[in-house]
């Protein structure tokens, strides 16, 4: 690993601003991917902003009709969150098979999020619930977050802070993992939400996106079934040695399946 | 440089480290404790846990400056003064739970923060589930799962000594 400058700032604008003045600069909060990236040497970065003294990136709570979680949540503390628990319990169940235990320990949603690894979980929850990504500059609606591999619309120097799910009346979520890797082949995170059926889908493409055939398909009747005859085009995802396009495709309809019965 | 100061153990240390120095770096090479292993340096073996305020974390994955404030327990803080092991320490050794050792100091900070994590107990499914950061190449995890289901027993206080191991 290169060395760099470290600072540890402890608000949101003072964070903001030394990323703003050096465009080599890196956030880091839990550093579950950035670290391993940094010992390849993928990354360079000439300083390393350490977000986790900022207390107004933190927090789970619920308002109103939305959960609100902060950037630095971490993937145990959302898996554990009686809040979580009680208004999204898939998110809580999805975010206790990220990683291993001590990843949980470490590695946060916004991290997660901001990094949209095609093979993440979360960016199929933001997604599929239709959440908002709140930046220290904007609010922006996951239909928009998500922009390609590794690609959010985040700007350079723009710090999200925290993502607001508003709550389903059902969710669920459903993977097969790669049995080695234990990283996503395919996820599949469906919602009944106030504004329609959503279906997000994750690990199968090059980025986390909306399927609207089963949307349709379980807007007419939200069942494991209804979703079963709904073929993914294989077009486009992501084939490599550990599958193919047409086998991640296949994966997509039985993990929609899936999700839609643990969502009840 | 940087400079971290760190609860390791019980004692407190100062130490100037640089950016990029990861927590395991610190504690085997500033600090000699050399008990936490580096196996993979990539986060999926878990030779490197430690528990970091209470939490296991993978050692190679946290910079030494992300630990300034912590308290951070390693397997060398494990046993009493008189030499007395943890319980968790005993079952491994009552079990056979290793054969060349190298994964164990991990293998027992993560066995450790999952009993303490969950005080109804784990069911073996529960203990194999857990360790899934944790790899180990020569046991198969038989005899690991073993003394961890054994040492919860003594460490949540149903029993006063750690079940013998059958013959």
């Amino acid at each position: 690993m290169y060395d760099f400058a470290y600072h540890k700032p402890t608000s949101v604008a003072d964070a903001v601003k030394i990323l703003s003045s050096d465009p080599d600069a890196r956030p880091i909060s839990g550093g579950q991917t950035l670290l391993p990236a940094l010992k390849h040497r993928l990354n360079k970065p000439s300083a390393v902003v350490d977000l986790s003294g900022i207390a107004e990136l933190r927090g789970i709570k619920r308002d109103g009709d939305k959960l609100v979680i902060g950037a630095l949540a971490r993937h145990g503390e959302v898996a554990n969150s009686a809040e979580v628990k009680a208004a999204i319990p898939a998110l809580a169940q999805m975010a206790g098979t990220i990683g291993d235990t001590q990843v949980r320990n470490r590695g946060t949603i916004g991290g997660s999020v901001s990094n949209n690894d095609p093979a993440a979980d979360y960016p199929s929850a933001v997604l599929g619930l239709g959440a908002t990504v709140v930046t220290d500059k904007r609010r922006i609606a996951a239909d928009d977050f998500f922009q390609g591999m590794f690609t959010t619309a985040l700007e350079p120097g723009e710090l999200l802070v925290a993502i607001e799910f508003p709550i389903p009346e059902k969710a669920g979520y459903a993977k097969m993992r790669n049995p080695a890797s234990r990283y996503v082949m395919a996820g599949v995170f469906v919602a009944k939400t106030k504004s329609g059926v959503r279906v997000a889908v994750n690990g199968a493409g090059p980025c986390v996106f909306r399927q609207a055939d089963m949307e349709k398909a379980l807007t007419a009747s939200w069942s494991a079934d209804a979703v079963a005859g709904v073929r993914q085009s294989a077009d486009g995802l992501n084939g490599d040695i550990h599958g193919s396009a047409e086998y991640r495709a296949h994966l997509v309809t039985v993990m929609a399946k899936r999700a839609v019965a643990a969502a009840g | 440089m940087p400079q971290v100061t760190l609860t390791v153990n019980g004692t407190s240390h100062t130490v100037e480290v640089e950016g990029r120095t990861l927590l395991v770096e610190l504690l085997r090479e500033k600090l000699r404790l050399t008990g936490t292993h580096v196996g993979c340096d990539t986060s999926q073996c878990g030779a490197c846990v430690v528990h970091v305020d209470g939490d296991s974390v993978k050692s190679c994955t946290m910079l030494a400056v992300q630990a300034d404030g912590a308290k951070i327990t390693t397997i060398e803080g494990l046993a009493k003064a008189d030499g007395t092991l943890h319980p968790m320490q005993e079952a491994f050794r009552e079990y056979h739970a290793l054969q060349c050792g190298f994964c164990t100091p991990g293998m027992v900070m993560s066995a450790i923060d999952l009993v303490q994590k969950h005080p109804d107990g784990l069911s073996e499914k529960e203990i194999r589930e857990g360790l899934e950061g944790n790899l180990c190449r020569c046991t198969g995890y038989h005899n690991i799962v073993k003394a961890i289901a054994a040492a919860q027993d003594v460490m949540h206080g149903r029993r006063a000594e750690l079940a013998p191991a059958a013959e």
